[in-house]
């Protein structure tokens, strides 16, 4: 019996390891937030979202299939929350009645094996009842599939057979086992029997009188002997025990699994409400295979943000299909950083099967998102943040494969602008030769300014608004790295000083810009 | 002549330390040891391994019992006896945890039936082989004295009877609640396998095994031993027969023998081990071994941790390195590109001057080496970037304490150390330690970023790590003796962290 309702061909796994980086990510596009608005205070569903969310998927085919069924889910949201109840009970009977182990003997281990089985066996049917009930309102492969195998595997012929045997496991008559003299005189070969008296009348037990036996009465205080004739009772059951435990077990795998993947799904119900009621957009995007270059949207726009402040959020429009590098340039806090979340964001939703924060959204998948965002904590580690962050790109390196994607958020600033823009460029350049697909956030216009040179149709430059009286919109447009980063905006708001004249923008840019020097 | 020990010409083996030598984890011996004893744990062959003879006699002595090893008819015979005394011995432990006699007498029939095979093979092999060694030499003709003997004999025929009897028996026990009663087996059928078949449907998935290991907790409890009474009045002519022959043959196993038996793994162990790498096309030698050498190099010298990690992979051979000190050289200083392979640079160094020193064959075509007293290690570890300061006072200390214990005699490896401290400290520090190791005159690698290093004095000389930007994928690269080249502080720091444009592109694979 298979779930199957993360991937159209096999169980999602629990213990697959969190790709690396992904602390980074989660703190860089604030994704807690997401994982608490889809759990509502569930920890095993928030366990369950953050796990299925951070191993996205690589394959167009199988987001699909996730989307179709979470289509189903938000088309029949009562009927699945009740089904997920089902694996519940299971679970909580089976902590109440076995406190979650059958015991270590083999005899221990059937009759708890059977006891369970029986408990599971009505679950089973109501699920089954389920199933017959409502399959009709479900569209998706996975649901018809799932709905399809429960109907065709719980046959009551077969769950009248099943407990029919688990009465006669019970032996009640005794335990008849043959043996043999191994090495060291040990008894070997212990073969649980099929007693022949059921065949005899009194008259052949009076005739066929058999051989000579001789017969052993344990003392009522003798603890030792009982456990020992249990053991040896334990050898001729041992391998009929493993075969009732491990079918107990199979069927309850089976719930933990179904509880583990519609746990997905509850997510995705709460994560939609939430949305809902903020009047936010959501859409289920078009993937596109790895290996293209795909990134366009309408008004996408941070949905941990909104979730954040509960209230809609400044969106963007894009166009940047056919691009492998995005440099975004522009004003301070002009919105590039949550321009550059909700990129990330809304990657990564795609990636689960999730729908996304935007009027419409297409992208192509990556084998792997990686952030480097630049980190204020470290500016006190005495080898210097430059190289903190050209060690902590260099781990990102470590994991990188063809078709991944970077975000960097100015990134190797943290020297003068002419040896940050000498790294920036030898990072981005070999990565994009390497296939891997970069966004970057910088103030390095050098280096901004060196791929702008070049032309090259598969580079987009966008910039931070800002209007001609310095007031910003948030909102990005496709325009050319300019020399300044909009400092003296900053540092005039702050300071409240009357702005400088255009000449001395410069030595004001400089000052401003070379901040930590080795 | 009288044989004492295989280790050892004067039988006086070197008293063996337990503790693993601490330059050990750097140099990747621990791996190479652990991969060597991995399958021998029961002998307890890792002193042998942790404790170098310094005297050249035994060295040589060592190094003809190897050659001899080296080929098969020896080793085969080595190999297939000591199998089998392992079996003797785990038996005769057996017994010594047993209470019941015919559960005790059972077991050592067993462990007498193996060890007569494991003796009376050994020496039908070695009487057939051409030995060179003084050691094998002298041991055989042990051997065959004993194999003469008539209690070696009696042992054996007596044995073989005896078994036989025992194994024709067969019976049925009836277990019910607080008793149980034997008799003969009387051809009752198996209920098992209809057990499992109607249980068969609901068995899927990858599920645990409920299968109990009841062997583990076997010997023999009074209820078995009660069964076996039982079974020994049903079928009473075999045991007593078992009685006679283990009244008459008390300690079976002969002292010498036992001894050999262990020594000698520490060979065969190690034979075994470099015999996968030689698979792979890579070469061994016995090395010239001097206590000061004015000369030491090798020819096609490789990582032996290394070769043992890709042996069995797809992972391409490992690249062979040479180098060649002339008096007054005495530090090589690697530097350049990080590729992998200047660390293995460093450890090959290291471990082929103990490898040496242990008698044993070591990685490359062709060896001179020099006869440590003791060997130091300094490798950067990345995992205490969280504390810096704290580390580096560490650091320092320890490298003062080496240097204080340090002789001329005595061997440096440093690799990478004052990475995470920033440039200017760190060349700071490396200038101030290298001319103390020259000062001592002690025989030095030092692997650094800091190649002005290599332009000290006289007897530093400079090895570079090279690459080949036609062929990336090749992870180990030559280390080829010419001077170092200098950079620029952002591009220094990221060549040492392997973050440049080619660096960058060599470590993601395509």
């Amino acid at each position: 019996m298979k779930v199957w309702l993360l991937y159209p061909d096999r169980d999602f796994d629990p213990n697959q390891p969190l790709p690396p980086h992904v602390d980074d990510l989660v703190q860089d596009l604030e994704l807690n937030t997401l994982f608490k608005t889809m759990a509502l205070g569930d920890r095993f569903v928030f366990d369950v979202v953050r796990r299925v969310v951070l191993l996205g998927l690589e394959d167009v085919e199988c987001i699909r299939y996730r989307q179709n069924i979470l289509r189903d889910c938000l088309k029949n949201a009562q009927v699945v929350r009740q089904i997920y109840e089902l694996p519940i009970q299971a679970l909580a009977s089976k902590r109440r009645l076995w406190l979650g182990m059958f015991g270590k003997y083999p005899s221990s281990i059937l009759s708890g094996a059977r006891g369970m089985l029986k408990v599971y066996l009505e679950l089973l049917k109501s699920l089954r009842k389920a199933a017959d009930t409502h399959a009709d309102q479900f569209e998706s492969e996975g649901f018809r599939r799932f709905f399809g195998m429960i109907h065709e595997e719980l046959n009551d012929e077969y769950l009248a057979t099943v407990e029919h045997h688990l009465k006669v496991l019970e032996f009640n008559g005794g335990t008849l086992v043959s043996a043999e003299l191994g090495r060291g005189n040990e008894g070997t070969n212990y073969v649980l029997r099929k007693p022949k008296e059921e065949d005899r009348n009194w008259l052949e037990r009076i005739l066929f009188k058999r051989s000579s036996a001789y017969s052993y009465t344990l003392h009522p205080r003798d603890d030792q002997g009982a456990r020992a004739l249990g053991r040896l009772r334990d050898r001729s059951l041992n391998q009929a025990a493993n075969a009732v435990a491990q079918a107990a077990e199979h069927v309850e795998n089976f719930f933990k699994v179904m509880r583990r993947e519609l746990a997905f799904y509850i997510g995705c119900l709460n994560l939609a409400a939430a949305l809902h009621r903020l009047h936010a957009p959501m859409t289920f995007p078009e993937p596109a295979p790895p290996a293209e270059r795909r990134l366009s949207a309408q008004g996408l726009y941070d949905a941990t943000l909104a979730l954040t402040m509960q209230r809609k959020a400044v969106s963007n429009d894009m166009a940047a299909d056919g691009k492998d590098l995005l440099i975004i340039t522009g004003a301070n806090q002009g919105g590039k950083t949550t321009f550059l979340r909700s990129v990330g964001l809304a990657q990564v939703m795609m990636q689960c099967g999730l729908f996304v924060p935007a009027r419409s959204f297409s992208a192509n998948l990556c084998r792997g998102l990686f952030s480097h965002f630049k980190r204020e904590e470290d500016a006190s580690m005495k080898s210097g943040k430059l190289e903190e962050e050209v060690v902590r790109m260099s781990t990102i390196v470590d994991a990188l494969k063809p078709h991944a994607m970077v975000l960097f958020n100015e990134s190797f600033a943290a020297t003068n602008e002419h040896e940050g823009s000498e790294i920036a460029r030898q990072v981005v350049r070999a990565l994009l030769e390497r296939s891997v697909k970069v966004l970057f956030v910088t103030h390095l216009h050098a280096f901004a300014r060196g791929f702008f040179d070049k032309q090259t149709k598969n580079i987009l430059f966008l910039r931070a608004e800002r209007r001609p009286d310095g007031t910003r919109t948030f909102k990005l447009f496709q325009g050319a790295p300019l020399s300044t980063s909009y400092g003296p905006d900053l540092y005039q708001r702050i300071f409240g000083t009357p702005k400088v004249p255009d000449n001395e923008q410069e030595t004001l840019r400089t000052r401003n810009g070379s901040r930590l020097h080795r | 002549m009288k044989f004492l020990s295989i280790l050892s010409p004067d039988g006086n083996v070197q008293r063996c330390t337990a503790e693993e030598p601490t330059f050990f984890g750097d140099l990747n011996l621990d791996q190479v040891v652990d991969a060597i004893t991995a399958s021998k744990q029961e002998y307890n062959l890792k002193p042998f391994f942790y404790t170098i003879p310094h005297d050249q006699e035994t060295i040589h002595y060592r190094q003809q019992i190897m050659q001899d090893l080296e080929k098969a008819p020896a080793m085969t015979s080595i190999q297939s006896f000591a199998e089998r005394m392992a079996v003797v011995r785990r038996y005769l432990s057996l017994i010594e945890r047993l209470d019941f006699e015919y559960h005790r007498k059972g077991w050592f029939l067993e462990a007498a039936r193996v060890y007569c095979d494991a003796v009376a093979d050994l020496a039908r092999n070695l009487s057939r082989t051409d030995l060179r060694s003084r050691g094998l030499r002298i041991f055989r003709k042990y051997l065959e004295d004993y194999l003469g003997s008539h209690e070696f004999d009696s042992l054996k025929r007596e044995a073989q009877t005896l078994k036989a009897a025992l194994s024709k028996v067969r019976y049925c026990v009836i277990l019910k609640s607080g008793k149980f009663s034997v008799r003969r087996y009387e051809g009752e059928e198996d209920y098992t396998a209809e057990i499992e078949m109607v249980f068969e449907k609901f068995r899927q998935g990858a599920v645990k095994d409920y299968l109990v290991d009841l062997k583990e907790t076997a010997g023999m409890n009074h209820i078995e031993a009660k069964i076996l009474e039982f079974v020994t009045r049903l079928f009473p002519e075999p045991f007593a027969a078992l009685d006679r022959f283990c009244s008459k043959h008390g300690e079976f196993v002969d002292e010498v023998i036992r001894t050999f038996d262990r020594e000698v793994q520490f060979y065969v162990s190690y034979l075994e081990f470099i015999a996968r790498i030689r698979r792979k096309g890579l070469p061994f030698c016995y090395p010239q071994v001097r206590a000061s050498s004015p000369e030491v190099f090798v020819r096609d010298g490789f990582d032996l941790a290394l070769a043992h990690a890709s042996a069995d992979s797809q992972r391409p051979v490992v690249v062979c390195n040479d180098f060649h000190l002339r008096a007054p050289e005495r530090i090589l200083v690697v530097s350049g590109p990080n590729q992998g392979g200047k660390t293995t640079f460093a450890r090959m160094f290291g471990q082929l001057h103990y490898l040496a020193a242990l008698g044993c064959p070591v990685p490359g075509r062709e060896a001179c080496l020099s006869l440590p007293d003791q060997i130091f290690t300094h490798f950067e570890r990345q995992e205490d970037i969280h504390n810096l300061r704290s580390k580096l006072q560490d650091d320092l200390v320890r490298i003062h304490q080496s240097l204080t214990r340090a002789t001329p005699h005595s061997l440096f490896i440093l690799n990478e150390i004052f990475a995470s401290t920033t440039l200017d400290d760190a060349v700071f520090l490396s200038r101030q330690i290298a001319h103390r190791i020259m000062a001592l005159n002690a025989l030095c690698v030092w692997v650094t970023f800091v190649d002005e290093l290599s332009r000290l004095s006289e007897k530093t000389i400079s090895m570079v790590s090279t690459v080949d930007p036609q062929n990336p994928a090749i992870r180990t690269f030559k280390i080829i003796r010419k001077p170092a080249d200098g950079m620029a502080y952002a591009l220094s720091l990221i060549q040492k962290h392997r973050m440049t444009y080619e660096n960058i592109k060599e470590r993601i694979q395509p």
